[in-house]
């Protein structure tokens, strides 16, 4: 049966939320309007604030149905289909909720509306104002996923998650058999979202985007209503919020990258990653900013400035990463949905209200009759917000290429210009000296800011120089820097740690609530400082020093092909030498659902196309039986496991497990890392390339061998040694029965380091012959036991063979990395304390207000009386 | 002057310098006749080409090595331009795992030696779940 009440009922409900939302923009745009009558506006404002209570319960209907779709699993429906599946856990269903475009809009969406009741309980007095703007807002949203077509123009607004598979593939000769077909099962998450981290990164990426719209709100509330200096009070608290938060939603990406892609770093300068990253930066350089424009003229100009910029921002990377503008360029963008030219409406709505609004209102705001002095505090926080800006505007400026190239092709002419070949490099050319600037400033700005350091008063600084040059000389020559753009910033880094470690020392004493921004601007430095070793001083460990490179082929010997020689061949079971360790690749390993460890994939059979394996021995781990053999157990089918031994010189022995996952989706195999991780370094190792451990090996054509005993013959290369045949009373996969005779050969084969034993039987059953053959994976060698010849007392065996499986992998040392993890935490607390600080000032200043205008209401009141 | 004026055209200065060093660090989509002529004239830059496999008529890719046991870092294919025009491409690194399902590959690199020495691999596959649609994904030679 399908169940189309749950989807007409979700796609109503969108419908209801985007109309309410457009009601609720008109009337609080009426409550907000000086020349409403007074009678009116009392009126507008109830009207306005049942109309939003609409909305957030259409809304949350909303995603109550889709997730009920998902939960459900009704894979009539395409989003389900799509994006979960029978076998996908619990948590992950959550994740498959925004794996596709619409659900990620249904979370902002959620989040904005959050965000909105919170607000219009908290702020009685800028309600109307705001909500217009958040109303307006989550009109344009709720459009994405609306999903309808006016009739007549044959335009579609927006893409619903709501459709059935029949409505969006009608082509598939399934339907014309049967119109009602439900497909069994889904397409199941992409496995390599499949991670803690995407279910609990997605949601903070998008709270964090989502909050950006409160400061911006006010900024245009404040000019629309001249309270052109008081909503930054209200403002200031929620931006510290969503730069915490988006902070900490792009970190945690970035952590998510470092543990699960293979590219050996936790940022990568993609588009998508540099389209959260630039919002970021212009919101904290707005922060700044904000703090300053209470005393100053520009500030509050820049402040208005910086706080629309942030939100025109995030628009306009939702439009590169949704619009398919990125396809070439990213990993990580979605496809087009045909919600580009939606899209770009939203962004040039919000550009020209916003940039009129302020132009209409710029006469009015109030202008600086004196010079900044260079000596103020107000300057050099100035100068560190510009740079933040200019950092963004570089990394914006070169992300956009893939934009240029439209542009050029809307007006006729062709571009072709292509993003930097060296993209890393491009950019860190520019962001490094940014940093080091940016990350000095942040030393000085907090001098100037508590020891009142001024004119003919900066030897207040002198101290804290000394001590991080003397630091810093010490650090550079036991680490070894030379490059001098790493040395200057790491003794600027030292620097900011010194002189913001002091104001922290300082302030702290007095009232530790006001340390927040010395904390954050530790944590900063120190996360540069983490970046700095653990990405310059990156340490290729996998030389390929084998020897087996040497090649005939001129190609090999000419290049300079030494520089690139950073992956190792491993084959099973055979140990090689990498740096001071001795590495051997010892088995592939599965995951079972309800067994704490990996499990060797020999000891089970994967059903294929299911979730579940059949133990083939009994599964013991750790002294405990989870499985007997022939149970059925539930595993994670996509992973598998490269168990590598590591040996140090040490005879200290540990396993990785880097993981390698059958993608489709990916097209193919995904290879994951596994990181050994120590406090000052960690050792990152990933397979770059592996023999499919799905596929069926590929034999050779039999090759057969008569032999007698003692008799020494070749098989693949390798010295094989026929010892003995011997009767055995237990053969695998055969139950012998009384009168059934079986016998086995003992196979001896030489390799360099090792041998092997091979033991084929037969088996003289009923009368009727089985031979069982024996597979050895580490020589690629399948033998069978052939015949038994009684007269020449011959034996023969029927060999085939196979490529040996073999796993290419590289390693690297990373050091000092936990320093990032650590400034993040630091950044992290900083912010916190920020935030709670600003919110309380904001609380505090409200209440005094309310306090004074129920007085005076009183007193007007007593007066009427 | 006022100083907020000197810095305004400070600002301003600085970021005309990002942009026009911007376009001086980026890249173009040539062809391999281009990429052949850039490299004789000495043009040292990167550049992108765009191109297919060589296939035989059973949609087999042609002309492509990688022996990981005897050079893991070392693969080789043939990729024919828009123009029909097909070049051998080297690339030092591990073969990327899903190469031989891509459809469209960009190579990055430059004309070495009569050879295109690539740099970053970035691959189109057809994905079967979404029909029509196409997935990208990138392969670099990376020296970290």
């Amino acid at each position: 049966m399908i169940h189309t009440t749950i989807g007409s009922a979700g796609h109503l409900l969108v419908i209801i939320a985007f109309v309410s939302a457009l009601v609720a923009t008109f009337a609080y745009f009426k409550a907000g309007m000086a020349n409403t009558p007074v009678d009116d506006l009392a009126i507008w404002k109830r009207f306005a604030r049942v109309t939003y209570v609409v909305h957030v319960l259409a809304v949350l209907g909303v995603v109550f149905s889709l997730y009920w779709i998902i939960g459900n699993h009704y894979f009539e429906y395409h989003y389900a289909w799509k994006n979960s599946s029978l076998s996908l856990p619990t948590g992950y269903t959550i994740s498959s909720f925004w794996q596709d475009q619409e659900g990620s809009f249904l979370l902002w969406i959620f989040w904005n509306v959050v965000l909105g009741s919170v607000l219009i309980f908290t702020n009685r007095s800028w309600e109307a104002p705001v909500m217009t703007v958040f109303a307006l807002v989550q009109a344009f949203l709720t459009s994405m996923i609306l999903g309808v077509v006016i009739p007549g123009l044959d335009v579609k607004i927006g893409s619903t998650p709501f459709l059935l598979l029949k409505e969006v593939m009608p082509d598939i000769p399934v339907f014309k058999m049967d119109p009602n077909f439900i497909a069994k099962d889904g397409n199941g998450l992409n496995p390599l979202l499949q991670n803690y981290w995407m279910v609990i990164h997605p949601p903070t990426l998008f709270l964090g985007f989502a909050s950006t719209l409160i400061p911006f709100s006010f900024a245009i509330a404040g000019l629309w209503t001249k309270k052109i200096q008081e909503w930054i009070r209200p403002a200031l608290p929620w931006a510290l919020f969503s730069a915490l938060v988006l902070g900490v939603g792009v970190l945690m990406g970035a952590y998510w990258a470092y543990e699960t892609l293979n590219f050996g770093s936790y940022w990568n300068w993609d588009p998508v990653e540099n389209s959260s990253i630039v919002p970021w930066l212009v919101l904290v350089a707005a922060i700044h900013t904000m703090i300053i424009a209470r005393k100053n003229a520009t500030a509050l100009k820049t402040s208005f400035i910086l706080t629309i910029t942030t939100f025109i921002l995030v628009l306009y990377s939702t439009f590169m990463t949704r619009s398919g503008v990125l396809g070439n360029a990213s990993v990580h963008s979605f496809t087009d949905l045909g919600l580009s030219g939606q899209l770009l409406v939203y962004l040039l709505t919000f550009l020209i209200v916003a940039i009129g609004l302020l132009a209409y209102r710029w006469k009015s705001l109030p202008s600086d009759e004196e010079e900044v002095s260079t000596y103020s505090q107000e300057f050099w926080i100035f100068i560190g917000a510009t740079l933040l800006c200019l950092s963004g505007f570089q990394i914006l400026a070169t992300t956009s290429i893939p934009v240029y190239n439209k542009i050029a092709e809307a007006f006729g002419t062709v571009l072709n210009m292509a993003l930097p070949a060296d993209q890393v490099g491009h950019y860190n050319k520019f962001q490094l000296w940014f940093f080091s600037l940016i990350i000095v400033l942040t030393g000085i700005g907090q001098y100037f800011w508590w020891k009142r350091v001024g004119k003919d008063k900066l030897q207040a600084l002198y101290n804290p120089l000394l001590i991080a040059l003397i630091i810093s000389a010490a650090v550079i020559t036991i680490q070894g820097v030379k490059d001098i753009q790493y040395i200057v910033l790491l003794t600027t880094s030292i620097f900011a740690i010194v002189a913001n470690g002091t104001i922290l020392f300082n302030i702290a004493r007095g009232n530790y609530t006001l340390s927040g921004g010395a904390v954050t601007h530790i944590g900063v430095a120190l996360m540069l400082i983490g970046i700095l070793f653990s990405s310059a001083y990156t340490k290729v460990v996998s030389i390929n020093n084998s020897g087996l490179m040497i090649s005939r082929s001129e190609e090999f010997t000419n290049n300079d092909n030494k520089e690139n020689k950073e992956n190792i061949t491993l084959w099973l079971n055979k140990p090689e030498k990498m740096g001071d360790y001795m590495l051997t690749w010892r088995d592939v390993r599965v995951e079972p659902r309800s067994i704490p460890e990996y499990i060797s994939k020999s000891w089970v059979d994967i059903i294929e196309n299911d979730f579940h394996a059949v133990a083939l021995r009994d599964i013991v781990v750790n002294d405990k039986k989870y499985y007997s053999k022939g149970d059925t157990l539930e595993i994670f089918p996509e992973n598998f496991y490269y168990e590598i031994e590591y040996r140090e010189p040490s005879g200290r022995v540990f396993n990785l497990f880097p993981r390698v996952q059958i993608n489709p989706r990916m097209g193919g195999i995904v290879s994951s890392p596994d990181i050994s991780r120590k406090l000052d370094k960690d050792l990152y190792t990933y397979v770059a390339m592996v023999t499919n451990p799905t596929a069926e090996p590929v034999w050779s054509a039999t090759e057969n061998f008569t032999a007698s005993l003692r008799d020494t013959f070749f098989v693949n290369d390798y010295v094989a040694i026929l010892d003995n045949v011997v009767r055995t009373d237990s053969v695998e996969g055969v139950t012998l029965g009384e009168g059934d005779a079986a016998v086995k050969a003992i196979i001896r084969v030489l390799d360099n380091e090792h041998e092997y034993i091979i033991t084929p039987s037969f088996v003289i059953r009923d009368r009727m012959v089985a031979r069982k053959p024996e597979v050895n994976n580490d020589l690629g060698l399948r033998v069978q036991f052939q015949e038994i010849n009684p007269q020449t007392g011959q034996f023969s065996f029927a060999v085939n063979t196979t490529q040996r499986d073999y796993i290419v992998m590289k390693a690297t040392e990373k050091p000092l990395i936990n320093i990032l993890w650590l400034g993040t935490f630091v950044l992290v607390i900083g912010f916190l304390m920020a935030t709670i600080r600003r919110f309380k000032d904001f609380i505090k200043m409200r209440d005094k207000e309310n306090a004074s205008i129920n007085k005076n209401r009183e007193k007007i009141k007593a007066q009427v009386v | 002057m006022k100083k907020i004026q000197i810095f305004g055209l400070v600002i301003v200065a600085v970021a005309i310098g990002i942009i026009i060093s911007t376009a001086g660090d980026a890249s173009t989509y040539v062809n391999f006749s281009k990429a052949q002529e850039l490299a004789s004239s000495g043009d040292n830059e990167s550049i992108h080409v765009v191109g297919k496999l060589k296939k035989n008529t059973s949609g087999q890719i042609l002309e492509m090595d990688y022996h990981p046991e005897i050079d893991p870092n070392y693969f080789t294919f043939t990729l024919i331009d828009n123009n029909n025009v097909a070049q051998k491409v080297v690339y030092k690194s591990t073969k990327p795992q899903d190469f031989d399902k891509s459809e469209q590959v960009v190579v990055v690199g430059k004309m070495q030696n009569g050879t295109f020495a690539a740099e970053k691999i970035l691959m189109k596959c057809p994905s079967k779940y979404e029909n029509g649609k196409l997935e990208t994904t990138e392969a670099t030679a990376s020296k970290s």
